[in-house]
């Protein structure tokens, strides 16, 4: 076992020396503070315009309400009363001195009408928001004179009471749901991302050990199944090395700028309900799917004797990740369908769907212990059949990377 | 510590690569593996090694099966180069001398000593990629003995090296032999193994067809070397008895005669015929044992 710890460190020491990691980490360093302080820099930009609208209106009583109503919505825009003519303001936005020239009427039934002039209309946002204001007092004047008063308006506008109760006692609670949907999102995209990275680099790395043809002498020192698994861990390592950089560096960020942290996004991903078992599960199931596809990816990487060729040998892996990703996407909104029950005990897809299951839905714990033991099963049969592979693999230096490849590593591998 | 290879055969599906092969080296010796390509060779030494499992038969190393238990005590440089191109020479024979169980202090030092010996001490910290093919050669070789290995397994060791560096490999095989290292080598250059082998075989499609000390092999083969340069026209030679192969030359001929006493035949049939510069009577060279015995499959 000597040796397997050997084969660890060195894959360990040499990826983490290696420039290419310093730098991916410096810049996804960068992207994790620059994403923290995503509220100041988008008011750094946004500061610059104040944008004005010069408003001609010729009901005058319509300006000072919807001065006030968007400028409370939109605090960069300001409307502005304007003194001459229609034409003078139209030539007064194309000479830029204003952002848009808004004109007010009445119409036939004395309500509010009007016109929006701007240099370009692709971006609707401004003339969306003075619609809006505008719909806003055009509803309250019309209602008005319909007689009907303020607070049976606001009965009108008012939702209708609505709430979901699961009667299972056991069953999440809807903002349990909303909550353990955060956590799938975020597992299903971690495990997305570090089984295609990381899958690749074990590749990669065996892939570079054979084109270099330094794997001869390896496996003359050394098991390869023990060199198979010691370059799995230590590429996990690596990775939690990795995600470990990032969560501390991501914690500190988020501990300082805690204040402009609330709402938005972030209630939605809160993770104060999710329950100590829904991590543990989270946990469990990105380990084992992070071993299956990580030994499923060295072995493919030892078939290839060319560099060139990992890619493309890499594509079914790649593919099955995939097509479980977008299961769960798609499961993220139906998760008791039974197409995404069957589907969760295959066992390339149960890190994923499995996993999704357990945290949207209330299922017997049998089921998951199923799963899991099906995964560790595959495992181990994919860990056997990529040692035999892998040992007769290294020997094959061919043109191609096909099926028959895998037939021939197997074969030279044998058994006597 | 002797290598015994005892009735080994290996298939590959219907394909046989080696066919019952028997070899005995003993502790100390250099054994000469010589075969055309795809005689066997690699595939016997992948087997000794334990990369390959043998179909029958069993090969023991001082009585024991070769596996990972005793894989410490083996060198191997394989034909096929393979060393890691961005790595330091350092880091690279520090990583393959620890999985052959050595510390990292005691790899260094012997490192030193080696790159001494191979006068380049100062690749210590190069990267492979920058060394020239016949340099990165003999950091490969001494990848292969730097945890001095009982038994070396040398698959082509001089190919591509300049006649300088051809005799430093050479000296320093002659060194670990003399340490006690029993060491297998496979060449093509047949006047290496002639300097370095007492025992060897050549294969021939997966089996030997001549195998055991260098001088009986010379023996056995009865055959000789006849050399003459001569101002005449020495053609008509062919046509005496126990002549078997006549090589016209720029200066005269060279004959391959079965035995001996056919020399003085074809030197009386000289007689009289003009002036001869030359007479020579050699030992036949193992490059002609080994066209006559390899010949019909060697390209």
């Amino acid at each position: 076992m000597n040796k397997f710890w050997i084969v660890l460190s060195h894959t360990y020491m040499t990826r983490f020396k290696t420039k290419s990691f310093l730098i991916t980490n410096i810049i996804a360093l960068l992207v994790i503070v620059g994403l923290a302080n995503i509220t100041s820099i988008i008011e750094m930009f946004d500061s610059e315009e104040n944008r004005e609208v010069a408003v001609l209106d010729e009901t005058g009583e319509i300006f000072s309400p919807l001065k006030e109503s968007v400028e409370n919505t939109a605090s960069d825009v300001t409307l502005k009363q304007y003194g001459g003519t229609a034409d003078e303001a139209k030539e007064a936005v194309e000479e830029e001195d204003y952002e848009a020239f808004l004109s007010i009427s009445y119409d036939g039934q004395n309500l509010p009408q009007a016109s929006y002039y701007a240099n370009q209309i692709a971006s609707s946002e401004l003339s969306n928001t003075l619609e809006q204001q505008l719909q806003q007092i055009k509803v309250a004047m019309a209602t008005n004179n319909a007689g009907i008063d303020q607070s049976q308006l606001e009965e009108i506008y008012q939702p209708v009471a609505f709430e979901a109760v699961a009667l299972q006692e056991s069953a999440k609670t809807e903002e349990e749901l909303s909550e353990a949907r955060g956590l799938v999102y975020i597992i299903l995209f971690l495990l997305y991302i570090s089984v295609i990275t990381y899958g690749n680099m074990i590749a990669m790395d065996i892939a570079n050990e054979k084109t270099s043809r330094v794997m001869e002498i390896l496996i003359s020192s050394a098991s390869p199944v023990s060199q198979m698994f010691a370059k799995i861990l230590g590429i996990a390592l690596l990775g939690l090395t990795q995600v470990g950089l990032f969560i501390v560096v991501g914690y500190i960020v988020l501990q300082q700028k805690q204040s402009e942290m609330t709402g938005g996004v972030f209630d939605y991903f809160g993770l104060s309900g999710v329950t100590a078992s829904t991590f543990i599960y989270a946990i469990v199931f990105f380990v084992l799917g992070y071993l299956l596809y990580a030994t499923l990816a060295a072995m493919l990487g030892s078939l290839v004797s060319r560099i060139e060729d990992v890619q493309q040998l890499m594509m079914p892996m790649i593919f099955l990740v995939m097509i479980a990703f977008f299961i769960a996407m798609f499961g993220l909104n139906v998760p008791e369908s039974s197409f995404v029950t069957v589907t969760s005990y295959i066992p390339f897809f149960t890190p994923m769907l499995m996993f999704l299951r357990v945290g949207m839905l209330d299922i017997p714990t049998w089921e998951v212990a199923l799963s899991i033991v099906i995964m560790l099963a595959s495992i181990g049969l994919l860990a056997a059949l990529g040692a035999r592979v892998y040992r007769g693999g290294v020997l094959m230096y061919g043109k191609a990377s096909s099926l028959k490849d895998f037939k021939k590593a197997l074969q030279l591998s044998k058994k006597s | 510590m002797t290598l015994k290879i005892s009735n080994v055969t290996k298939r590959f599906g219907n394909f046989t690569a080696v066919d019952n092969l028997s070899l005995e080296i003993p502790e100390g010796q250099i054994f000469g593996f010589l075969g055309a390509n795809g005689a066997g060779k690699t595939t016997t030494f992948r087997m000794i090694l334990g990369l390959l499992d043998i179909t029958e038969g069993s090969i023991d190393w001082d009585g024991e099966k070769i596996n990972y238990s005793n894989s410490d005590a083996i060198g191997y440089l394989p034909e096929e180069r393979g060393l890691y191109p961005k790595l330091t020479v350092k880091d690279q024979i520090v990583y393959l001398g620890r999985l052959r169980g050595m510390q990292k202090n005691e790899i260094i030092g012997e490192l030193k000593g080696w790159l001494e010996k191979f006068r380049v001490p100062d690749y210590l910290d190069k990267k492979i990629e920058e060394l020239s093919k016949g340099n990165q050669q003999k950091i490969q070789f001494i990848s292969a003995v730097i945890h001095r290995p009982k038994l070396l397994i040398l698959d082509e060791p001089f190919s591509g090296l300049d006649p300088v560096n051809v005799e430093m490999l050479k000296q320093a095989v002659v060194d670990l032999k003399s340490q006690g290292t029993s060491i297998v080598f496979s060449s093509h250059r047949m006047e290496h193994v002639e300097e370095l082998c007492e025992y060897l075989c050549i294969m021939q499609h997966g089996s030997p067809v001549v195998h055991g000390s260098l001088k009986e092999i010379k023996r056995a083969f009865g055959k000789k070397n006849l050399f003459i340069h001569a101002d005449f026209d020495l053609t008509f030679l062919q046509d005496i008895p126990g002549v078997v192969h006549y090589k016209a030359t720029t200066e005269g001929c060279e004959l391959q005669i079965n035995e001996e006493a056919v020399s003085q035949e074809v030197l009386n049939a000289l007689h009289d015929r003009g002036f001869v510069r030359r007479f020579a009577l050699e030992e036949p060279s193992l490059n002609d044992i080994f066209i006559e015995k390899a010949g019909a499959s060697y390209e």
